[in-house]
């Protein structure tokens, strides 16, 4: 019998290798970080990356569906920033039960999601172009709503605002970072365990292929952005408690931080290749910067953006040395 | 004999302006291995379409074990037990070879996918087809033949009653075909009607037990593999007689061997593509490359051309030392490149027919001074008539037409230019043996108006039949140059090929 097709012993793919780097510089600017300041090697340190960033990691792991689809979402700041306005007017001004909004809003952002995966999909617009009308639309309505800042006075967010969850260790977290990790088991489940996730992949591998295979790419890739409105509607969500406020200049940017975390953590800007566990590294890679310039405290805060544009540079320059240097025919 | 488990009776379809099919029957029994015979046009691939439901036929109908079905897509026809394996292998190249097979219908339990279950079954269904491949490597990282095998696996497990197969063998090389046949073979044991779409004759004497001949949109027979000689049935698919290939041989002895070469290239090379090696393409000789596939033979066509920029060497074209670092730069130099992939490289689909053809005339003109109406008309006109491209349209959009047709227009866009070396990558690749003899033909008479060509093929018959002198490549070195005489066979080339010498 001839051998045909590639065996090897240990196989590394270059998916792997992209969140091994992430992972890899993480470490290393962990370690850096608790050489030169003995207080930034605490576990509550690493809790804290979690507390401040919760929200963009949830938002990440939406976009992170998306991008696999090879797609991109350019609204869910806007998204974000609406449904806390939503949050915030509908409990400040209208009083309404806490057990309503929050499924309303949360519907409000899929509800979003769907129609621009709708247009993208059925009158094949660019996905940058449709998200980019549904930031506009978004930002807009949270003006439309209230042009000043709102704050939240209801009694369940200040209240989660101020829990805290004792650890052992003298350490506590936020009920937010449990919402966001079981956000990301859930999407961990969602991509690799279920039919829709591996569609999600199969059509950002070759979405004509992923036709003809009879897979719903109709239903998968609006899916994708149902998911990604409804994360973005949950980040906004955990961005109010976060702040105990909404306002529609809140989560300014925050689509360009959610699309880099989702890149430096491995994810191929054309689809189909990346990890949602990569899409976390990303976020903590974001977060440590973040957390080092704070402890060095001379730095403008605005050398977190130059750090995380030399990083995206970095990755996408990797990506395609990774790419280019896969057998192909 | 059982009876038929697929038929198609009186099948017509028309197109806008196009008669398409016409009352053609086809019929396939289990266990056998069925060829769809054609030329490009003839009708073979709208005749698959309608079988897979992609078109729905204006009158006749499909049955399906004796029972009229009506398929309505190729979701349909899967689940009717029709599966189709394309040219292009459509699989997620990001998956793996289990999920691959798999995918949409992935074993689950209570809405969880069973990863182990799909590795193993996946397993066994490679080894029961002697598919010697981990599943769990990434289907990107398997060669073409291997994706095209995890394919027809994958369309065997949806469903295994008719297995069509359409032009799989265009991309592979002669071991990997021999692989896919014996796959072929093994799924005929298993009571599969296989119906093959193949424009190699060989490979069709090779693998199938009978065929379908089709020309025109109308069917010209059925026949017995074995009770039909190669001549005939040439001769049914052209409706004409084979002369038309047999004349075309030439020999090393004629044209060139004057003055100064078009092309003298001295040890250009690049890093990864092909090592530096010396050509001489003289004005009115056909240089051919040869070489198995991935030997290199495109990587140093785009050399000439300057598609790739090359890491090593100087290139002289008529006498002066160029700097080949962009097509640009070669276009306006005389070098016309043919692309091997016409529809990704080459041809805007988009474009009608004579837009397409003037297009690199255009270019070379500038967009500022745009060609006259007239002139345009005239240009186009001539090159369809002695292209003999058909439909002879200018004003049909280039999509609508067959493969050879549609590297007709290719090359009549770069012989507008009047370029004073032409090079070809695989321009019969993919398309019928009438039309390939039209291409070898005008090449020929080409080279005898004083172009210099290139010629790259995978077909040594081919390179044989209408190059001066002949360039052997191997693992991406050109390993020996041979004038073409009369003592030239395939099997003396394929022999430089695998030992580096003749014998």
């Amino acid at each position: 019998m001839t051998v045909l097709g590639t065996r090897t012993g240990v196989r590394i793919r270059r998916d792997h290798v992209a969140v091994l780097v992430t992972l890899g510089l993480l470490v290393a600017m962990f370690t850096a970080g608790s050489i030169a300041y003995p207080a930034f090697g605490s576990g509550q340190v690493v809790i804290d990356l979690f507390i401040d960033n919760g929200f963009l990691l949830v938002i990440a792991i939406g976009m992170t569906f998306v991008i696999l689809t090879g797609g991109i979402d350019l609204s869910v700041g806007a998204v974000a920033a609406l449904s806390a306005m939503l949050c915030a007017f509908l409990l400040e001004r209208w009083h309404w039960p806490v057990a309503v909004v929050l499924p309303l809003v949360l519907l409000v952002g899929a509800g979003i999601g769907f129609a621009m995966g709708y247009v993208i999909h059925h009158f094949e617009i660019q996905p940058f172009i449709a998200t980019l009308a549904g930031m506009f639309l978004a930002r807009g309505l949270c003006f439309v709503i209230s042009v000043n800042q709102i704050s939240i006075k209801n009694p369940f967010f200040t209240e989660w605002a101020q829990t805290r969850i004792p650890l052992p260790g003298d350490m506590n977290l936020t009920p937010t970072v449990l919402i966001a990790l079981a956000v990301l088991a859930a999407a961990f489940w969602t991509l690799h365990y279920t039919r829709f996730g591996r569609g999600v992949y199969a059509v950002g591998g070759n979405a004509q292929s992923a036709l003809l295979m009879g897979l719903p790419v109709t239903r998968i890739r609006i899916g994708a952005y149902v998911v990604s409105g409804l994360c973005s509607a949950l980040g906004g969500v955990l961005f109010a408690f976060y702040t105990i406020s909404a306002s529609g200049l809140h989560a300014v940017g925050t689509e360009l931080d959610a699309i880099a975390a989702v890149v430096i953590g491995g994810t191929l800007l054309t689809g189909g290749s990346g990890y949602v566990l990569g899409t976390v590294l990303g976020v903590m890679l974001l977060g440590t910067i973040q957390t080092l310039l704070r402890f060095q405290g001379t730095l403008s805060s605005w050398w977190t953006r130059i750090a995380i544009g030399a990083l995206l540079l970095l990755f996408i320059v990797l990506q395609r040395l990774l790419g280019s240097s896969r057998p192909g025919r | 004999m059982p009876g038929a488990v697929l038929e198609m009776a009186g099948v017509s379809k028309g197109f806008p302006g196009v008669r398409a099919l016409e009352g053609v029957d086809l019929r396939l029994y289990p266990g056998e291995i069925h060829a769809l015979m054609g030329e490009n046009g003839a009708g073979k691939s709208t005749l698959i379409k309608v079988l897979t439901g992609v078109h729905q036929p204006d009158a006749g109908e499909v049955r399906l074990g004796g029972t009229p079905v009506s398929v309505t897509g190729p979701q349909h026809a899967q689940a009717l037990g029709i599966s189709t394996v394309y040219q292009e292998v459509n699989l997620c190249p990001n998956l793996t070879v289990a999920e691959n097979v798999f995918i949409g219908r992935e074993p689950a339990r209570a809405g969880m996918i069973r990863w182990r279950e799909i590795r193993r079954r996946a397993g066994e269904l490679l080894t029961r087809l002697h598919v010697d491949v981990d599943p769990g490597a990434l289907l990107g990282s398997c060669s073409l033949a291997v994706q095209q095998l995890v394919a027809i696996v994958r369309a065997v497990d949806v469903s295994a009653k008719v297995l069509v197969l359409d032009e799989p063998t265009s991309s592979l090389d002669r071991d990997e075909v021999e692989q896919l046949f014996a796959v072929m073979r093994r799924l005929r044991d298993d009571g599969v009607a296989v119906l093959f779409v193949s424009h190699f004759l060989d490979q069709v004497y090779d693998v199938s037990d009978r065929m379908t001949v089709l020309r025109n949109g109308r069917l010209v027979g059925e026949f017995r593999t074995a009770e039909l000689s190669r001549a005939d049935l040439v001769g049914h698919m052209t409706g004409r007689a084979l002369s038309t290939l047999e004349q075309l041989h030439v020999t090393g002895e004629s044209a060139r061997v004057q003055a100064e070469p078009v092309l003298r290239a001295r040890g250009v090379g690049r890093k990864g593509a092909i090592e530096p090696f010396d050509l001489e393409i003289h004005p009115g000789e056909v240089v051919g490359l040869a070489g198995l596939l991935g030997s290199g033979r495109t990587e140093a066509a785009r050399l000439m051309f300057g598609a790739d920029a090359p890491d090593s060497g100087t290139v002289t074209l008529s006498g002066d030392p160029v700097a080949l670092r962009s097509p640009r730069a070669a276009i306006g130099r005389g070098v016309a490149f043919c692309p091997e992939n016409r529809k990704s490289e080459g041809l805007v689909e988009d474009l009608t027919v004579g837009e397409n053809i003037v297009l690199a005339l255009q270019a070379a003109a500038g967009w500022l001074r745009p060609l006259s109406q007239s002139r345009r008309q005239e240009l186009v006109g001539r090159y369809i008539e002695a292209l003999r491209i058909s439909p002879a349209d200018p004003d049909m959009p280039a999509r609508n037409l067959s493969g050879g047709n549609q590297q007709k227009v290719l090359l009549a866009r770069w012989l507008i230019t009047r370029p004073k070396l032409l090079i070809l990558d695989e321009p019969t690749r993919g398309i019928d043996v009438g039309a390939k003899a039209e291409i070898q033909k005008l090449v020929v008479s080409l080279a005898g108006d004083g172009v210099a060509v290139l010629f790259v093929s995978a077909e040594l018959e081919e390179v044989l039949r209408i190059s001066h002198k002949i360039e052997v490549l191997r693992d991406r070195r050109l390993i020996a140059e041979v004038a073409n005489t009369a003592e030239i066979t395939p099997e003396g080339v394929l022999e430089i090929i695998a030992n580096g010498t003749t014998s």
